[in-house]
């Protein structure tokens, strides 16, 4: 469960201010998913940061559980984004000289975890978003769907508590959006994640419990729903 | 994982990888064989200085001869008791004169005590140097002017003195301390037959031969030879192969080479050892200090004294070679260097996606280090390898090197003597090959360049330490990198 309290967050350009976070407050509870629509420049992905342990906020506390991401040192930032938090990226972010399963490796690097059982947590995580025999693909020979595959493999191999995705579809066409979002929606269930999507598209907004829009670091709340069937 | 992904990023960026191991490679190969070349150099040096002053010596103190002074230009003297005048007017002379070696000048034997006591030295022995001169023949009567065709002139040879037929020889002498094997003239020679000097044999007329004079003058173990009047007995002859000391013809104890020469408690050279390589300008600031007149040479003046190829070759690698091989290394490591950055900078995005994974800064720096250590083995090995073929190529070109030592004067003096036999009016006779500090003296050696641990260590080193240098500054920067650089950089 996240729970921040009046956070901001400024970024400073030598005399320039931009004040992309200003007195947030709120609160998601665990298993929740939250879609967060606005405009560009509006500070989603600034939000994001926040919730992903990359980056403390100017002021105010972002509690996650009882921790306090604005406080724990940086090495406790980096545990918990190898255990608690996993990101899912627009531009799927796979390092481009690894192979998909090397890839998908890479998540279970930081948890110590051995050489073999880490291949064989990496196949299995393949395999459940479809990819098992294109596992020795680089990331070049993959399409963007099967980019964006490896990538949410990639993520819940750890079977992290949150995951996080800034627009995830973006870089998809239509169809494939379709099959992501379905994707994610039945990891989401079967996992019992906390799901935050930030994104442009009102269609993958829709099928979220919630809608949070932030324009200029401000952000209006729709509260809970039924998703949209 | 580490060094999976290392494998795959050299391997994915294949280009910069060859590029930076090349220019490695290049500069390490060149760093080698500049290094070994100037190491041959070094020895070639060495070997041309040891064949003049002996194995181990650090510094010879000698006192050099004012001009006109000193003995050794043949001023023979003929008196009536020198021979016999036949009837035809015509004398029969037969002379023999020991005297101190040309270009040196004879010291009093308390120097080499003085020497020893001085700060930093080990050893000291002390010789003399000394040319014999024979001369036997016939001379005419003064009194009848040559003025028909000479009458049985010496053939090949005939001197001067028209009618007169007469043989003058010349060979040089030295006095050495029995039994001092360690340092001197005959320390690294060996003996080819019967033996050498002992303790025992101060004060015995007897003599040690090189073997080149021993087959010019037809001696063997055994042989007397007189001189001045006194039979000595040769009791050993020494090896001389050109790697080895260039010896006087004859050695005798120091005691009878004063004595036979009339100098009685005088030397011409003193060999000096210093405790260490560090104290030996130490020592030879004090034997200056202890004897103001002396000439003190240390092995390294002597170095800078060595002239000929070996002294343009020696030049050649130490300010060409050893500027050059910076340069390269500086440029080779600017290049690993440029591209370590570049590749890092170009990777922000997969770095940042690392540390949003969870990986920490010290995994991420062991990765852009080993990455670069790797990148830098490979230039190394590939250097070592090339370097191997350009010293081997080096070596199998037999580069030969001459060196001289010795100055201007004693390179006159050399070309003036060598005329064995009646010279062309001149009585200087033949230079012995080695007469102290003014000698001149020419080696030939073939430039070798040694392969050793030295060398595979330089080329590793390094490679690591460019591979380091690399690492640590491109670790660096991708240390700096925040893990929001992930969301940042969308392409
Ligand atoms: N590192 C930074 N330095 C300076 N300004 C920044 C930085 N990161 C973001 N900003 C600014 O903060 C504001 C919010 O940026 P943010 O990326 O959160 O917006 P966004 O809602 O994600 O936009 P988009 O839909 O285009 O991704 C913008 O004005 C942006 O220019
Ligand atoms: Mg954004």
């Amino acid at each position: 469960m996240y729970t921040l309290t009046d956070v901001s967050k400024t970024y400073r350009n030598g005399k320039k201010e931009v004040t992309a976070l200003s007195h947030v407050s709120l609160t998601i509870p665990d298993g929740q998913m939250v879609a967060i629509q606005g405009p560009t420049g509006g500070g989603k992905s600034t939000l994001l940061q926040m919730l992903g342990a990359l980056d403390r906020p100017t002021s105010g506390s972002v509690l996650l559980g009882a921790e306090d991401l604005a406080e724990v040192s940086s090495r406790r930032l980096t545990e918990l984004r190898a255990r608690e938090i996993s990101i899912v990226f627009q531009g799927f972010n796979l390092i481009p000289t690894l192979t998909a399963q090397q890839n998908v490796e890479t998540a279970l690097v930081p948890l110590g975890v051995k050489a073999r059982e880490r291949a064989e947590r990496a196949a299995a995580a393949l395999d459940s978003v479809g990819l098992a025999e294109r596992s020795g693909h680089l990331p070049a020979e993959l399409s963007g769907g099967q980019q964006q595959r490896v990538a949410i493999a990639r993520a819940l191999v750890r079977q992290p508590k949150v995951l996080l995705a800034d627009e995830p579809t973006g870089n998809l066409d239509e169809a494939t959006r379709d099959e992501i979002v379905a994707l994610l929606e039945q990891l989401w269930r079967e996992q019992g994640l906390t799901l935050i999507v930030v994104t442009h598209d009102s269609w993958v907004a829709r099928r979220a419990q919630r809608q949070l829009r932030i324009a200029r670091g401000t952000v209006t709340d729709s509260g809970v729903q039924t998703p949209a069937a | 994982m580490l060094l999976t992904y290392v494998r795959r990023e050299l391997r994915g960026r294949l280009r910069q990888t060859v590029i930076v191991a090349v220019g490695l490679a290049l500069a390490i190969a060149l760093v080698l064989v500049v290094n070994a070349a100037s190491a041959g150099v070094r020895n070639a040096q060495d070997d041309v200085l040891e064949s003049v002053y002996g194995v181990g010596t650090d510094i010879t103190v000698t006192q050099a001869a004012e001009p006109g002074a000193g003995g050794g230009r043949g001023q023979f003297s003929f008196g009536a008791e020198d021979g016999t005048t036949s009837d035809d007017g015509s004398t029969t002379v037969a002379t023999d004169q020991l005297s101190i070696a040309r270009g040196t000048m004879a010291m009093s034997s308390d120097v080499a005590s003085t020497i020893s006591a001085a700060d930093g030295v080990s050893d000291v022995t002390a010789t003399l140097m000394l040319t014999d001169q024979t001369f036997s023949g016939e001379l005419p009567d003064p009194g009848s002017a040559p003025t028909g065709p000479p009458a049985g002139g010496g053939g090949g040879g005939g001197g001067g003195f028209g009618g007169g037929n007469f043989d003058v020889n010349s060979f040089s002498v030295e006095g050495i301390t029995p039994g001092a094997t360690a340092l001197g003239p005959l320390a690294g020679a060996t003996v080819a037959d019967g033996r050498g000097f002992t303790t025992a044999d101060a004060g015995a007329d007897v003599a040690l031969i090189s073997q080149s004079h021993a087959d010019s003058a037809d001696l063997s173990v055994g042989s007397t030879i007189t001189l001045t009047g006194t039979a000595v007995t040769v009791v050993g002859i020494l090896a001389s192969d050109d790697s080895a000391t260039t010896l006087s013809d004859v050695y005798l104890p120091i005691d009878v080479a004063q004595a036979l020469s009339g100098l009685t408690d005088q030397v011409t050279t003193v060999y000096v050892q210093g405790t260490s390589a560090d104290t030996v300008d130490t020592a030879a600031a004090a034997i200056t200090a202890a004897l103001p007149d002396a000439t003190v040479t240390t092995q390294s003046d002597l170095a800078s004294g060595v002239t000929g190829s070996l002294s343009s070759a020696s030049s050649l690698v130490q300010n060409l070679g050893r500027w050059l091989s910076i340069a390269v290394l500086a440029a080779a490591f600017g290049l690993a260097v440029l591209f370590t950055i570049s590749g890092v900078t170009r990777r922000t995005r997969d770095f940042g996606t690392l540390k949003a994974l969870g990986w920490s800064n010290g995994r991420i720096v062991r990765q852009v280090g080993t990455e670069s250590l790797v990148q830098g083995l490979i230039g190394g090995v590939a250097g070592l390898v090339i370097g191997l073929g350009g010293i081997l190529a080096l070596n199998a070109a037999g580069i030969s090197l001459s060196g001289t030592t010795g100055g201007a004067a004693a390179a006159t003096a050399a070309a003036g003597g060598g005329a064995e036999g009646p010279g062309a009016g001149a009585f200087g006779g033949t230079m012995p090959g080695r007469v102290g500090q003014a000698a001149s003296s020419t080696v030939e050696t073939v430039l070798h360049a040694p392969i050793d641990v030295a060398f595979i260590a330089t080329g590793v080193g390094i490679a690591l330490i460019g591979g380091l240098l690399a690492g640590v500054i491109g670790g660096w920067r991708a240390a700096r990198l925040r893990p929001a650089a992930a969301l940042r950089s969308l392409d």
